[in-house]
């Protein structure tokens, strides 16, 4: 397989001619759409910000697939997916910082290597993926403390084991294959600690069978922490966390049903590491720039709404993946090969009322149905609840960037008057910072609304990033093929 | 029990109004239909400026108004009152003339100006382009968080009696004969011996509400934020077309750099101005526009990240000033809106002038330039 970033890219400084799709996103979802609209013919392009296809699910060293093979699940799709997609021009490297209409559909902005490039196309596929959701605890921002999914980037994507005594904990089944992962590569796993109680599992076989292959890679992850004597604990959290340069432990607790702790439950685990997970956040800054319609899912994210083509609010603009929904890779294909289809059918159709009814194969709309189910019974399974606010203290930290506590937080509140998550977050700077509330931005939502949970207008609040990706000013000022200013 | 006064509005201009009002023994509601500082309150920079206005009405708002802001940082403060001063710059010879000129006749109007030659410029601004002709120093040039402003402002008067409602709309007005006696809500009735309209750039609706035109209208503006830097730039550091372009009245796009840093290390860049309506649009042109001129201005900004925009819509009337003062064809009814871009700078003048004008007093300055049925 070729994976190297100048395969398929066009030579910099030329107008680039108007693509039929253009698929941002190179993760699973993207490259089923890339794949599934090269299949009808159409003339793609596939934007994405890493250096090669896979996203954050395949994950890998540069060029190097072999090396983490065992740490992947469904290889087999991945090299299926990019022969599929190896015939669509490919930038790889470039951040799309922003996307807007254009006269003949829509313009992708991207940044690679300092330079600004426009990228032109009828009809846009997005598949921006998610990152970690993460929820503030006493001394979350030590050295040592780690994202579930930052731990196992750093494992699939540099081979580095994150530390040698690790405790892995939050919520969902993520956390099956990062503590596998870190066991199978030398780390010692002091624990799995799932804050729910998946048993419920069983009851929801229903949702499930369907999808049996879900199933065994879980028990999968399962046989290896078994092999490898890693303890997994559920009802329990990682409350706080101990050390005065870098970690040396955390505190594990017992939860009751609103995940407040038990007292007396805590016990101190010492540990160099932790990986910490609570679900996923969908990266919309994209739709939203385009001003796509929003819903609230199963799992409190806010999501885009998408039709069975995945045609979300906007005409011309499909969203495939996490964003419409985390539901994990399989769906993730699935909605992108819909997509793909769908949107390359719109760009190309002489029909301008196209035939969407014959373009997705009813297997495909069946397979998607039954990857939605599972993945709302996994959320079913898998909530959080809104005590993990009792465990923080008023100067615990929930903005890292800005250094804003959750004290300042219900000040804002309480004192200044803000009754919503934006107004919240402008009063107090939590999500003003580097990361633009992409870290804090879910939390900072929860602890403004207190005992109730945010609704879609403050997780909106805190989900508009007009700028997508940061870009300098001189990039911004002399985009490519633009007369140079300084 | 009818309130004194009912303020529309909980952005900068109502929360002024109705601290001051509170101040003067008045009972005090505030309505808003969004949250507090909602509007453009919580889209600018928080510019308290005297050097951007040519000696005349709103230069003497300005510098009433730049004078309660220093004591309102200190009297109820937590809002990052930053004197830091601002520097005027030109690129050429007559541009600097130009501007001394206008910073003379401001001088006379009571403005400290100092003229600053090319040669002494980095003493003041390290970073500014080297090949810049000179410029002038406004030491009383003064900046505010202006969100933070507005909310401790607010909590401030509610401390000493005021409600505030926020999420509540105003959907009509109660009459008497010809006499504006509240306000009419989407959560019910408010009896008011007085109404003030602080809507700022929707000013204009509700004065259709009562029957009255005041021409308020939308002036769109992007600004660009950096990463967060250490402290780069000093000053509030703009290029003379600025005031040209305030002045203007043309509706197509016209920018100017206007950099300056900000306690918590961002760099905010403007300023542009656009009659487009509430187009909320990002404008990858403006953006591209604002971002050359910093860099023109600030050479070193060049390989700064932008990590954010947003844009806003400044309340502003054909003539360019506000309107302050009641209204003769709605008695009872007060108009403090129409601020353009300077609405955070005069919005301490303004709510104390309302005050006064509502409490019998005679008003600190003359409001004649303001008032709202001047337009014809």
């Amino acid at each position: 397989m070729v994976t190297s970033p100048s395969d398929g890219t066009p030579p910099a400084g030329r107008a680039m001619e108007t693509y039929d799709v253009a698929v941002v996103g190179g993760g699973p979802a993207g490259l089923a759409a890339a794949s599934a609209a090269l299949a009808t013919g159409a003339r793609v392009v596939l934007v994405d910000a890493g250096r090669q296809p896979g996203g954050q699910y395949w994950r890998h060293p540069i060029g190097d697939l072999g090396a983490v093979a065992d740490l992947h699940h469904d290889l087999a799709t991945f090299r299926r997916l990019v022969a599929g997609a190896s015939a669509a021009v490919r930038l790889f490297g470039h951040q799309a910082w922003t996307v807007e209409p254009a006269e003949r559909g829509f313009l992708v902005r991207a940044v690679a290597d300092g330079m600004e490039r426009a990228v032109p196309a009828r009809v846009l596929v997005l598949a921006p993926g998610g990152y970690d959701r993460q929820v503030p605890f006493r001394g979350w921002d030590l050295p040592g403390v780690y994202t579930a999914g930052g731990a196992q980037a750093l494992l699939k994507g540099h081979q580095v084991v994150a530390g040698r005594r690790v405790v892995v904990g939050g919520t969902g089944p993520f956390l099956l294959p990062v503590a596998a992962g870190l066991a199978v590569r030398g780390a010692s796993v002091a624990g799995v600690f799932e804050a729910n109680a998946p048993a419920g599992w069983l009851r929801r076989a229903g949702s499930v069978l369907p999808v049996a292959g879900k199933l065994t890679e879980g028990a999968g992850y399962a046989a290896a922490l078994a092999r490898h004597r890693v303890p997994y604990r559920s009802r329990r959290a990682i409350v706080a966390a101990h050390g005065a340069e870098s970690l040396t432990a955390v505190t594990v607790a017992r939860l009751d049903a609103r995940w407040r702790v038990l007292p007396g439950s805590e016990r101190i685990v010492e540990c160099d590491t932790a990986a910490v997970g609570w679900g996923f956040t969908p990266q919309l800054e994209l739709p939203l720039a385009l001003g796509c319609a929003t819903r609230v899912d199963v799992d409190g994210s806010l999501v885009v709404a998408v039709d069975d083509l995945q045609r979300t609010s906007v005409p011309g603009v499909y969203v495939a993946g996490e964003a419409c929904g985390i539901g994990g890779a399989p769906l993730a294909v699935a909605e992108g090969e819909i997509a793909g289809r769908a949107a390359a059918n719109a760009a190309t159709a002489a029909n301008a009322a196209g035939q969407p009814a014959v373009v997705v194969p009813s297997r495909l709309r069946r397979r998607r149905r039954a990857l939605r189910r599972f993945a709302a019974a996994m959320h079913e399974v898998h909530p959080v609840r809104d005590g993990w606010q009792t465990w923080l203290g008023e100067d615990t930290l929930v903005c890292r960037c800005e250094e804003v506590t959750a004290g300042e937080v219900r000040a804002a509140v309480d004192e200044l008057g803000a009754t919503d998550a934006r107004t919240a977050k402008l009063l107090s700077r939590a999500g003003m910072g580097w990361c633009q509330g992409r870290v804090c931005g879910y939390a900072t939502a929860c602890v403004a609304a207190g005992s109730g949970r945010p609704v879609e207008a403050d997780l909106r609040g805190v989900a508009e990033r007009p700028i997508a990706a940061p870009i300098t000013l001189s990039a911004l000022a002399n985009p490519e093929g633009a007369p140079r200013q300084q | 029990m009818p309130a004194d006064v009912v303020v529309i509005g909980a952005g900068v201009v109502g929360a002024a109004t109705a601290w001051y009002a509170t101040r003067a023994g008045l009972s005090v509601t505030v309505v808003d239909r969004g949250p507090v500082a909602g509007g453009t309150t919580g889209a600018g920079e928080g510019n308290i400026l005297v050097s951007d206005k040519p000696p005349g009405a709103e230069l003497d708002l300005a510098m009433l108004s730049s004078r309660l802001w220093r004591e309102l940082g200190t009297e109820v403060g937590g809002f990052e009152y930053d004197a830091k001063g601002g520097l005027v710059v030109a690129s050429a010879a007559d541009g600097v003339a130009a501007l001394s000129g206008l910073a003379a006749e401001q001088a006379k109007a009571g403005v400290d100006t100092v003229v600053v030659p090319a040669g002494d410029l980095a003493e003041h601004e390290p970073h500014l382009n080297p090949e810049l002709a000179g410029g002038v120093l406004y030491p009383q040039d003064a900046q505010v968080q202006p969100m933070l402003a507005a909310a401790r402002l607010l909590r401030s008067a509610r401390r000493s009696g005021a409600t505030v409602h926020t999420g509540v709309e105003v959907t009509g007005f109660l009459r008497s004969g010809g006499q504006v006696t509240g306000v009419r809500t989407s959560t019910g009735d408010l009896p008011a011996g007085a109404v003030v309209n602080a809507a700022g750039t929707w000013g204009g609706e509700i004065a259709s509400l009562a029957g009255v035109e005041v021409p308020v209208l939308p002036r769109r503006g992007f600004i660009l934020v950096t990463e967060p830097l250490p402290r780069l730039i000093r000053h509030k550091v703009y290029a003379a077309e600025y005031v040209s372009d305030v002045a203007s009245d043309d509706a197509a796009l016209q920018t100017s750099p206007v950099v300056e840093g900000t306690r918590a290390g961002t760099v905010l860049i403007g300023a542009s101005r656009e009659r487009v309506g509430y187009d909320r649009t990002l404008s990858v042109r403006v953006l591209r526009a604002l971002a050359a001129q910093a860099v023109e201005l600030f050479p070193v900004l060049a390989g700064v990240q932008v990590i954010r925009a947003y844009r806003g819509f400044r309340p502003y009337c054909p003539d360019h000033l506000p309107v302050i003062g009641p209204d003769p064809r709605a008695p009872g009814l007060f108009h403090a809106c129409g601020h353009e871009g300077a609405g955070i700078g005069l919005a301490a003048a303004t709510g104390l002038l309302i005050a006064e004008l509502i409490d019998g007093q005679q008003p600190s300055l003359d409001v004649a330039p303001f008032r709202p049925e001047r337009f014809r």
